[in-house]
């Protein structure tokens, strides 16, 4: 079973996903911040790759992404970082990230190496439901014949008639994101062609941290808990604390933290224990 | 040969809308509605009178004589230069305002780089009582600071944007950023045919008006609706676009166009995407790219900062891949020198971007008797810095 699935059966509520950037703070961090954090009892983990124009983050985010970047981060080294990663940890792992980097890299091969290191997931934001699901025409075949001579071999990718396909076959669940602005009849599409839980953006916003919950933000966690969509949610995007955390909660099966760890990250002399703290004051653990 | 875009946004295998779910309402209420807007009389006849007592168009087409004389070819000029606001951008405003106002809209985000679209954009939100805010990286609010001016005097707000290398790109994605955090009230005036669908046919549509002036004016002049070659740079390729519109489909027509190389393809510093970029995703957009084996984008490099871009529109991706379009580039110096020889000649200061399309002239053999135009795309005052230092290098005074 996909562990985001066991994650949802397992636990109901109450769930705490933290992303973070790839390579920050420092090139070899990769690791070592997963296995705090899943030390720490992070429920999931989003491992950003990092990207040269991230369109959909704030300045945290593009700050991490361009640092990440200087180190010398790429999908390839990411890969080789996270060779032996199931061996240590056992909590759902995804990557997130933008089309570009995915793209040239291969979609078949990245699919295949996340299979290999034994991802759950993949967020890419920039990635439509409807070239996902090959209404579009699928991006799938020509891309591959026209990118990625210098990759790997390139036969027989006009097989793949679209990405559902690919990722299905890699046991890879795709997450789509909503927001409050998403039309009712596209919010069950999402659903509908979701496996593993739906990515609830706070507000229509790029990442960042903001205050507590407005009245209207609560109206729309509210509209779409009573939806009673297949798949679980969790709401992300200018969460930072405890009190949007468990406000989150009361609406969602948990929430996903990112600009605020990062930053903490970013500061941090002591990551393994400044990780577990960042942990215990988001859940309230007094 | 169809050059159009299809259902789903492509241009044979460029284009679609690679967007954060958080764009896609305003994207689909665009897509759903554009073609209706533009079709509709009243919208026709409101665009119409803004183009001919606002900005003052037809623009003329002007026989250069002596920079004819000069190249050896008969060189006629379409003066876009001598739009109000001094470049093709104002076309596009002036309908995307419109647009904007059908929509709903109450704020009007842009980019920009030479800051000639942000003018365009200021200019016709002052023109309708609309807010504007309008993105520029800082390296172009330094290096085009009449534009910020004057920007700053029609009301908008210039929003200096620090990341990447703070130019065209940059100001692009926190342009995005600002519609992601503003999805209800704002209309994003994409300055080029580069974006999400339907941004590229859209503003291709409203810049073809650049084209079908021309069909009847070379009538005019020179006793047939074609030339033999059109010339026009491209940074996005808007006005390459709007040049080249109606003439797609005739292949007796010759169309180029000129991107920067800014100190040349090999240099590392060139923004020429045709040559040193292969298929990948900008801005919402699969399109050629300038980017990295990692798939990360690669920083341009242009004297002009209207060209300064890694990507192109996806109209273009295609009309090269098919060959329909001939892709040329000038360096700096060669943009540079000819727009002293147009000044010189003619008595027009180019602005730099257009300066790349004259620069072909001389890089490319052309018969005595062939008609060329050129899309005098913009004028030069936004330049002058760039022109001063070149005069000064050049003992030029
Ligand atoms: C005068 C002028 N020409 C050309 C351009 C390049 O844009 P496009 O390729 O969309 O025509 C600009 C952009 O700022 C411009 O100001």
């Amino acid at each position: 079973m996909n562990r985001i699935n066991r994650l949802f059966q397992d636990k109901p509520g109450n769930i705490l996903s933290i992303y973070y950037t790839a390579g920050y703070p420092s090139r070899d961090s990769t690791v070592p911040v997963i296995k705090a954090l899943a030390k720490a009892g992070a429920d999931m983990i989003e491992i950003g790759m990092p990207f040269s124009d991230p369109m959909a983050d704030g300045p945290v985010i593009q700050s991490s992404s361009n640092k990440a970047l200087k180190n010398g981060m790429s999908l390839k080294l990411l890969f080789d970082q996270l060779k032996n990663i199931r061996k240590e940890v056992d909590i759902p792992l995804l990557l997130m990230g933008y089309l570009n980097p995915v793209l040239q890299y291969g979609m078949e091969k990245f699919c295949s190496d996340c299979a290999m290191t034994g991802m759950d997931g993949i967020i890419l934001p920039d990635l439509p439901l409807e070239e996902y699901l090959g209404e579009s025409g699928s991006i799938l075949s020509d891309f591959n014949h026209y990118n990625n001579h210098n990759h790997h071999n390139h036969h027989n990718h006009h097989n793949n008639p679209n990405l559902r396909t690919l990722f299905t076959l890699h046991n890879l669940h795709n997450i789509f994101l909503i927001s409050p602005q998403t039309s009712p009849g596209r919010i069950a599409k999402i659903d509908s062609a979701s496996k593993g839980f739906v990515y609830m953006v706070s507000s229509s916003s790029t990442t960042g941290t903001k205050g507590s919950f407005t009245q209207e933000q609560i109206s729309y966690f509210g509209r779409i808990r009573d939806m009673k969509l297949k798949n679980p949610s969790l709401i992300g995007f200018g969460i930072s604390d405890h009190g949007n955390f468990s406000a989150a909660c009361e609406y969602a099966s948990g929430a996903i933290i990112g600009s605020a760890f990062v930053k903490i990250l970013s500061e941090t002399k002591d990551m393994e224990n400044d990780i577990r703290k960042f942990v215990e004051d988001i859940r309230g653990v007094a | 040969m169809n050059y159009s875009v299809d259902a789903n946004g492509y241009y044979g295998e460029f284009g679609g809308a690679f967007i954060p779910e958080m764009m896609v309402p305003n994207i689909e209420d665009l897509r759903e509605n554009y073609l209706k807007i533009l079709e509709d009389p009243e919208f026709k006849s409101e665009f119409n009178t803004l183009l001919k007592d606002y900005v003052g168009r037809p623009s003329p087409l002007y026989y250069a004589k002596r920079l004819s004389a000069y190249h050896r070819t008969e060189v006629y000029l379409k003066r876009e230069d001598l739009n109000h606001t001094g470049a093709h951008k104002i076309n596009n405003t002036v309908g995307q305002i419109l647009i904007a106002r059908r929509l709903g809209k109450t704020r009007i985000i842009a980019e920009t780089g030479a800051g000639q679209h942000g003018v365009a954009a200021a200019t016709v939100c002052a023109l309708m009582g609309l807010q504007c805010v309008v993105y520029m990286g800082k390296l172009d609010v330094e290096r085009q600071e009449p534009n910020v001016l004057r920007m700053k005097m029609l009301g908008a707000q210039v929003v200096p944007v620090l990341s990447g290398n703070m130019t065209l790109k940059d100001a692009t994605n926190e342009a995005i950023r600002d519609w992601i955090n503003n999805p209800v009230d704002t209309h994003y005036i994409i300055g080029s045919v580069v974006g999400p669908h339907p941004y590229p046919d859209l503003v291709t549509r409203l810049q073809s008006v650049i084209s079908e002036e021309l069909q009847w004016q070379l009538q005019e002049k020179t006793g047939s609706p074609d030339p033999d070659y059109i010339i026009a740079c491209v940074g996005g390729g808007s006005n390459a676009a709007g040049a080249f519109y109606h003439y797609l489909d005739n292949d007796s027509v010759k169309l180029v166009a000129v991107e920067a190389s800014g100190k040349g393809i090999d240099s590392g510093e060139s923004a020429a995407t045709m040559v040193l970029g292969r298929t990948g995703i900008i801005h919402g957009s699969r399109t050629m790219l300038m980017q990295d084996d990692d798939g990360q984008i690669l920083e341009p490099y242009s004297v002009s900062a209207g060209l300064d871009y890694p990507g192109i529109g996806p109209m273009h991706s295609h009309l090269y891949k098919v060959r329909r379009v001939i892709f040329e580039h000038a360096t700096d110096d060669e943009a540079l020198e000819a727009a002293f020889r147009l000044t010189r000649l003619e008595g027009i200061v180019p602005a730099l971007e257009s300066a790349h399309a004259l620069a072909v002239l001389k890089k490319r053999k052309f018969g005595e008797k062939e008609v060329v135009v050129v899309n005098l795309s913009g004028r030069g005052d936004k330049d002058m810095a760039a022109y001063m230092n070149y005069m000064n290098d050049h003992q030029l005074f």
